[in-house]
């Protein structure tokens, strides 16, 4: 099969091996699991389940908010002791909301029922793989059936499964190609069928030959129809659409998505755990985690969502030295700010990090306009560029720039003579324009209710004004008539003039809407403060009561 | 002495010919409405909280384009508003005027719904309609709609409620710029790209 390359890409030391020598072992039972609600792009599951409440293995905590969301569930079986927030692994430290489950030891599944794929709809299909919590194990984790309804008037002509995983030190895709094999060619070929894919493509770096091997057994063993692609290991060869331009040679640019080319691509673990939500009913509860850095035993572990991270990684028996966790690779991850953080949907990886693993990165100098980091930018971008207006804080400029079309994968940062943190300074770029976004859409929206309000404020007042012309003129009506006729009593049409048969007395006189009875805010002021004066008391009330009770 | 003639004619047949042009571009072409107004309106933060001195943020950047008003008065829009209006207007830019308020982090307006009696006055208050309530009801505020302009709070009789500074969360936290100490600086202090980045 032809292959096609992309521009740039760097080759840092793959640092594999040491965690590929070791099966995947399953991480043992801890006593509290800690499962943040929000692990996937889109909407945040909206809790189901209340404190106090037992829960078994699998069972669901959270309910997908929205199309683009997915179900979160319980790791084990336990009771919900709390639900708020905790510090999860992202770059901002900050905390979200988390169920907290005690574990009862038995680890007792909730009934599992395997999915009649054959007697449903693909809107069935893809209502299931939302609740069974499937999404991007790749890092993404973008909620899977949304990639997978694809757009009306599309082809989808290459299904990639993105096997490739080029970061250093990260092996969890390795393994579980090695040891589940036969699950991700099922898997694909699923996929493969929910998408009416014309092809089906597992792309794998040339640097995991065993891999390679079991896929290619797995895949004659069916006899299925998917190829398995050797690739070149350059990073970054797993991103997607640098995998799609080395398999199919097309170039998906930041603003189109790769299914308006005729190509979607999942990672490996996210169609073995799809094909076991639908063989055996067992929804997205647990993920390989590669444990490597400064430790005595690196290896990969299956880990349920929601372990603390800090006791999984003494499993590995950390260096006495070590000073800190990365979550992802050294490329592209991030350090976690503390221990009690869980593992979450994804965690591909936790590098131990000790002085001397990676060199302290030297003082910043000054751009020099080399260009190396353009030659080294896989979406062939001008980092220089980017970097010049980010630190200028020139935002606008960026958008010509491309900035968003940046994958931040580091290849630049990598290259850099002098130093620069270049990525670091594209994502405090992103953060300012996204939340300059948001801040204009609200402003927006304020904008519209705030001229809805005048609008309607000024209907009301035009409208009382015309009832009371109406009035006034129908009270003079009335005064005319009786002066005419001098009979007894003609009352005005009450639909009409409703405020006047309260008071009789100012029938003839006209009324400005500055005078009117019922507008004259007497009354009013008066219930107002007489309120006002119980709700003093309540809150002295209430005040006195607070101060007993508190210390 | 023909020649002139020629030329003269020449040049008035042209005047004529573009101006004709320039006056029928002038009513094909025209620009609904004021579009400085919106372009400043669209800059400001539309809390329509009045502390500029002007009934809400339309109003204050008619007053701009005006010139009747300085581009310093809007506190929530803080100091990077006032560089970009000062960048959309040509003008210099001046810190913001200590008279009309100071810039404080983002703020919602919250209810105390065990004090509140109902009164609706706050709802009378609210220039984006963000609380929710009827005469005698408990009232409460639509935190995502609520701008924080604090003009509730005046009116409520039972004094029940509170500003309080909204939190960020992993989705709206944002990355720091990365530090800026260098051994060699590469833009003269005082400069604009300078100043930005102290």
């Amino acid at each position: 099969m032809k292959l096609f390359t992309f521009k740039g890409g760097v080759k840092p030391d793959p640092n594999k091996t040491q965690s590929t020598q070791l099966p995947i072992a399953q991480a043992p039972l801890v006593n509290r699991y800690i499962v943040p609600l929000h692990q996937n792009i889109g909407g945040t599951p909206r809790p189901i389940v209340q404190v106090g409440d037992r829960v078994l293995k699998g069972q669901r905590l959270g309910d997908a908010d929205g199309w683009v969301s997915a179900a979160v569930h319980a790791p084990t079986s336990g009771t919900v002791v709390e639900i708020g927030p905790h510090i999860t692994p992202h770059p901002s430290g900050l905390p979200t909301d988390c169920v907290v489950i005690e574990a009862d030891g038995r680890d007792a599944w909730i009934e599992r029922q395997p999915f009649d794929i054959d007697n449903a709809t693909p809107e069935d299909v893809r209502d299931y793989l939302r609740d069974m919590g499937i999404v991007g194990m790749g890092g993404a984790v973008f909620p899977s059936h949304v990639k997978l309804s694809v757009p009306s008037g599309k082809h989808i002509e290459e299904l990639i499964i993105n096997g490739a995983e080029c970061e250093p030190f990260i092996s969890c895709d390795d393994r579980l190609m090695r040891e589940q094999a036969l699950e991700i060619i099922q898997g694909s070929l699923l996929f493969g069928r929910l998408v009416n894919a014309g092809k089906i493509l597992i792309g794998v770096e040339d640097n995991k030959p065993e891999a390679i091997a079991a896929l290619n057994a797995a895949q004659q063993q069916h006899n299925a129809p998917v190829a398995i692609v050797t690739v070149p290991t350059i990073y970054p060869t797993g991103g997607a659409k640098e995998l799609i331009r080395v398999l199919t040679g097309k170039e998906v640019p930041g603003s189109k998505r790769s299914t308006d080319f005729g190509v979607q691509v999942f990672n490996v673990a996210t169609v073995q755990s799809a094909w076991r939500a639908i063989t055996y009913g067992e929804p997205l509860i647990s993920r390989i985690v590669t444990i490597s850095g400064a430790v005595a035993e690196a290896r990969n572990w299956s880990v349920p969502i929601g372990m603390p991270i800090g006791k999984l990684v003494n499993l590995a028996q950390p260096r006495t030295d070590s000073d800190g966790v990365i979550m992802g690779g050294p490329m592209m991850g991030f350090r976690i700010s503390t221990d009690n953080a869980p593992v979450i949907k994804s965690t591909n990886s936790l590098i131990v990090h000790a002085p001397g693993l990676f060199p302290p990165k030297p003082a910043e100098l000054p751009c020099i306009r080399c260009g190396s980091c353009a030659e080294a930018c896989p979406q062939e971008l001008q980092p220089f560029e980017l970097y010049w207006w980010s630190r200028a804080s020139k935002f606008d400029k960026l958008e010509n720039y491309k900035l968003f079309d940046c994958i931040e994968c580091g290849c630049c940062d990598y290259v850099c003579p002098s130093h620069i943190p270049l990525v670091n300074y594209f994502r405090f770029a992103k953060s300012e324009i996204q939340a300059e976004q948001r801040e204009k859409q609200t402003a927006d929206a304020a904008r519209e209710r705030h001229e809805f309000r005048q609008e309607r404020a000024d209907r009301e007042k035009r409208e009382k004004a015309e009832r009371l012309a109406k009035a006034n003129a129908a009270r003079q009506a009335a005064g005319a008539t009786l002066n005419a006729s001098g009979a007894a009593t003609a009352v005005a049409n009450p639909d009409d003039a409703p405020d006047i048969s309260s008071h009789p007395d100012q029938a003839s006189t006209p009324i400005a809407v500055d005078n009117h009875p019922v507008l004259d805010a007497a009354a009013k002021q008066a219930a107002i403060a007489a309120a006002a004066e119980r709700a003093r008391l309540k809150r002295e009330h209430h005040a006195v009561k607070n101060g007993d009770t508190s210390p | 002495m023909d020649g002139i003639l020629y030329a003269i004619a020449i040049m008035a047949l042209g005047g004529l010919v573009l101006g004709a042009l320039l006056g029928y571009a002038s009513t094909r072409f025209r620009v609904e409405g004021d579009p400085l107004v919106d372009q400043i309106d669209s800059i400001l933060p539309q809390t329509q909280c009045g502390q500029c001195g002007f009934p809400g943020c339309r109003p204050y950047a008619e007053a701009i384009a005006k010139d009747e008003a300085d581009i310093n008065q809007c506190p929530p829009g803080g100091d990077e508003n006032i560089h970009k209006l000062a960048e959309l207007l040509g003008k210099e830019y001046k810190p913001l005027s200590a008279e009309h308020g100071v810039e404080k982090p983002k703020q919602v307006a919250v209810i105390d719904e065990k004090i509140c009696i109902g009164c609706t006055l706050c709802i009378q208050a609210c220039p984006v309609d963000a609380i929710v309530g009827a005469a005698k009801q408990m009232h409460t505020i639509a935190e995502d709609l609520c701008t924080g302009c604090e003009l509730c709070i005046p009116p409520c009789p039972v004094e029940c409620i509170s500003m309080i500074t909204v939190a960020d969360t992993p989705s709206t936290w944002k990355w720091h710029k990365p530090g800026q100490q260098r051994i060699i600086p590469i833009v003269p202090v005082g400069s604009e790209m300078g100043s930005e980045a102290a």
